[in-house]
């Protein structure tokens, strides 16, 4: 059990209190491709955020490869985000003033891996998703697809067990997003990388081999996708 | 935190996307350093100038003349003229043992010294060679005064530098040459070349000092004296010997002791001493000036880091999420404030010192004589390094503002 959530609750104090995860006790197996689905303001994210130690839960246990992510230090919880997960973003989170190399080659700074070393191996994670040739250029200077590759780059760079994306093809078209699904798909194929998508794009989920539905802060149905024919529409197409 | 090349390029990378704004937050520091540097060098430049006006005249000196008394005293009336004469001047060696030297002064004004078809206006001034104790010479040809000139009586001079540049014009040394002052005519023996602009009865440049007993004979007539200038031995402060000046003097020529305006008395010391207070002054004013300047600019750099760090809040909560602790963040904003800073201080520091070369390289060859604005190696090195501690205090505060940043702030308000 890679990821194991116990009776977590998290409670945002804004203006009035708003208890967004009720409960939620979900496990994840290694290797697992897993989509969670919720209509919007169901606490989708929120549970993500917790999944990447991004953010902090209030009750209950989170149990992250064997370990209790609790009370973590910032340093403890950095080396966890920098080694343990990967992230990507519906708004890919590339940082504008860098080329595609060096954002691919950012988590890899923070790890202390020196310059050249780094270099070669983004080039190497590039040329996989088939971005050779944008290494140099600048995040806008690219399309929305590529952009979420680079972001996908720079999420395996580190070898990362888990992969976490939240929307991450939110901003595609129907084409890109296929395509960056199969990308994932293929990741967790071939690495045995651990996925889980947020979104709520049943045609998204469909690609995943495990569909989790988000009710109310709770979780509610979790569906077997094994043959991927849980959309209307069946396998292989995502409609927008 | 490593330093290594990486962590250069984030730096330089994150100031280099927002370049007018960098330039101009550089600019308060750039300007406040060179400030500081070229006012701390130009007021010692201008100190140093006006010690060479001040050069070669001694420092702890007493000089007395002879005033109308403004009190009556014994009989006497008030607005009684009186003299000072030779005898005050074995009275105050012998009954001041404290004193190093007493040398009297006596001046015939308004002189023409000719010599071919050249001629030049100038003073004469009747001096003992002991004189060159109180205004010392720098001899460009030749010798002082000495003993046996004063005692034979010789008609010879030692001409000052303005007196030797008109006469004789196409330079040399002139010593054994007759030149004519009034009716008399006068063997040079030396040439004195002292720039100093402080001197009793007439600046040296245009002075030609005699046997004091020639100008008595020549000129005066009597045994009256102008000045009395004297130096206390090694260790006797001058001023506190005023009073008893006072006593003696009073007594022989009976006037009320307590009478101050009868007998002029200027102690050099006092006057030097009022210069030095001045500059003392001047230096504070600049420290002032200056630091307040470099403060400003700190201060400058510490709210645009603040900004900028506002506006980077996307940026950091995604160096954070994908791993970066906060410790590197706030090394990265001090570097970057600390870079910014250093950056313009030593280009301040740069300009200052080429600006205060250009003033050393003028003043060199003018007048006043050389002047060293430059400031010290040393001075400069504390500079920068005053720098780079001002460089991490201006970024603590935004660092620690980017520190606080959480990854999920890079998910937020898009
Ligand atoms: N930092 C926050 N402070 C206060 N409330 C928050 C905060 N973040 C999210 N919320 C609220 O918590 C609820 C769940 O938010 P969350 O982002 O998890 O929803 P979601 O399922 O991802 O929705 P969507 O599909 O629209 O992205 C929402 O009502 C949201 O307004
Ligand atoms: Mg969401």
């Amino acid at each position: 059990m890679i990821i194991e959530l116990k009776d977590v609750n998290k409670t945002y104090f804004g203006a009035q209190p708003l208890h967004v995860l009720k409960g939620i006790n979900l496990s994840i197996e290694e290797g697992e491709f897993v989509s969670i689905m919720g209509a919007s303001g169901s606490g989708k994210s929120t549970l993500l955020n917790i999944l990447g130690i991004l953010d902090n839960y209030d009750t209950g246990e989170y149990w992250l490869a064997g370990k209790l992510i609790k009370d973590l230090t910032e340093k403890q919880a950095a080396d966890y985000r920098n080694r343990m997960i990967g992230f990507v973003f519906q708004s890919f989170n590339l940082i504008g003033f860098k080329t595609a190399v060096e954002n691919v080659e950012l988590p890899l700074f923070y790890q202390g891996v020196p310059r050249r070393k780094r270099h070669t191996m983004a080039m190497e994670f590039l040329d996989r998703l088939g971005l050779k040739d944008w290494a140099g250029h600048y995040p806008n200077e690219m399309s929305g697809g590529q952009k979420q590759r680079v972001a996908i780059a720079r999420a395996l760079i580190t070898n990362p067990r888990i992969i976490l994306a939240d929307e991450p093809t939110g901003a595609l078209d129907s084409k890109t997003s296929e395509e960056v699904m199969a990308l994932l798909a293929e990741l967790n194929r071939e690495e045995k990388v651990t996925i889980i998508v947020v979104t709520h794009e049943s045609g998204v989920a469909n690609c995943t081999n495990k569909i989790v539905h988000i009710k109310d802060g709770v979780i509610g149905e979790i569906e077997e996708n094994q043959l991927h024919n849980a959309s209307v529409l069946g396998a292989g197409s995502i409609m927008k | 935190m490593r330093i290594d090349w990486d962590s250069y390029k984030e730096i330089t990378e994150s100031l280099a996307r927002n370049k007018s704004r960098t330039l101009l937050t550089g600019f308060g520091i750039f300007w406040g350093l060179f400030m500081l540097l070229f006012l701390v060098g130009g007021s010692r430049g201008l100190e140093k100038i006006l010690a060479n006006n001040f050069s070669g005249f001694a420092t702890n000196s007493t000089i007395i003349f002879a005033n109308r008394t403004t009190k009556p005293y014994r009989g006497h009336g008030e607005r009684r003229r009186w003299d000072l004469d030779l005898k005050d001047i074995d009275r105050l060696s012998m009954m001041i043992p404290e004193m190093e030297v007493v040398t009297p002064l006596l001046s015939a004004w308004n002189q023409t010294a000719e010599y071919d078809e050249h001629s030049q206006d100038c003073y004469i001034k009747g001096i003992y060679p002991e004189y060159a104790s109180i205004e010392e010479p720098m001899l460009k040809y030749g010798r002082y005064l000495n003993e046996s000139d004063c005692i034979q009586e010789r008609k010879v001079c030692v001409i000052g530098r303005r007196i030797y540049n008109t006469l004789f014009p196409d330079g040399g040394n002139p010593c054994g040459t007759f030149i004519r002052i009034g009716p008399v005519f006068y063997q040079i023996v030396g040439v004195d070349i002292s720039s100093g602009n402080i001197s009793i009865n007439g600046n040296m440049s245009r002075t030609a000092l005699v046997p004091m007993p020639v100008v008595q004979k020549l000129y005066r007539g009597g045994s009256r004296v102008d000045l009395i200038a004297m130096t206390g031995k090694k260790g006797v402060k001058m001023s506190s010997l005023d009073d008893r000046i006072r006593q003696i003097v009073a007594r022989e020529h009976k006037f009320d002791p307590t009478d101050k305006p009868a007998l002029g008395l200027v102690n050099t010391e006092q006057l030097f001493g009022i210069v030095d207070n001045l500059f003392l002054g001047l230096n504070i004013l600049v420290l002032l000036i200056g630091l307040g300047t470099i403060l400003a600019g700190a201060i400058g750099v510490s709210n645009i880091m603040m900004v900028t760090v506002k506006e980077r809040t996307t940026e950091i909560g995604i160096r954070r999420a994908i791993g970066a602790t906060p410790r590197q963040i706030l090394g990265q904003i001090i570097m970057e404030s600390v870079t910014l800073t250093l950056a313009a201080g030593s280009l301040g520091i740069v300009f200052s010192v080429l600006l205060l070369e250009g003033l050393e390289k003028i003043t060199s060859n003018s007048e006043f004589g050389a002047a060293p604005f430059q400031i010290g190696f040393w001075t400069a090195i504390a500079a920068a390094a005053g720098l780079a501690v001002m460089g991490v205090l201006a970024g603590l505060a935004p660092a620690i503002r980017a520190m606080r940043i959480k990854p999920v702030d890079a998910m937020r308000d898009e």
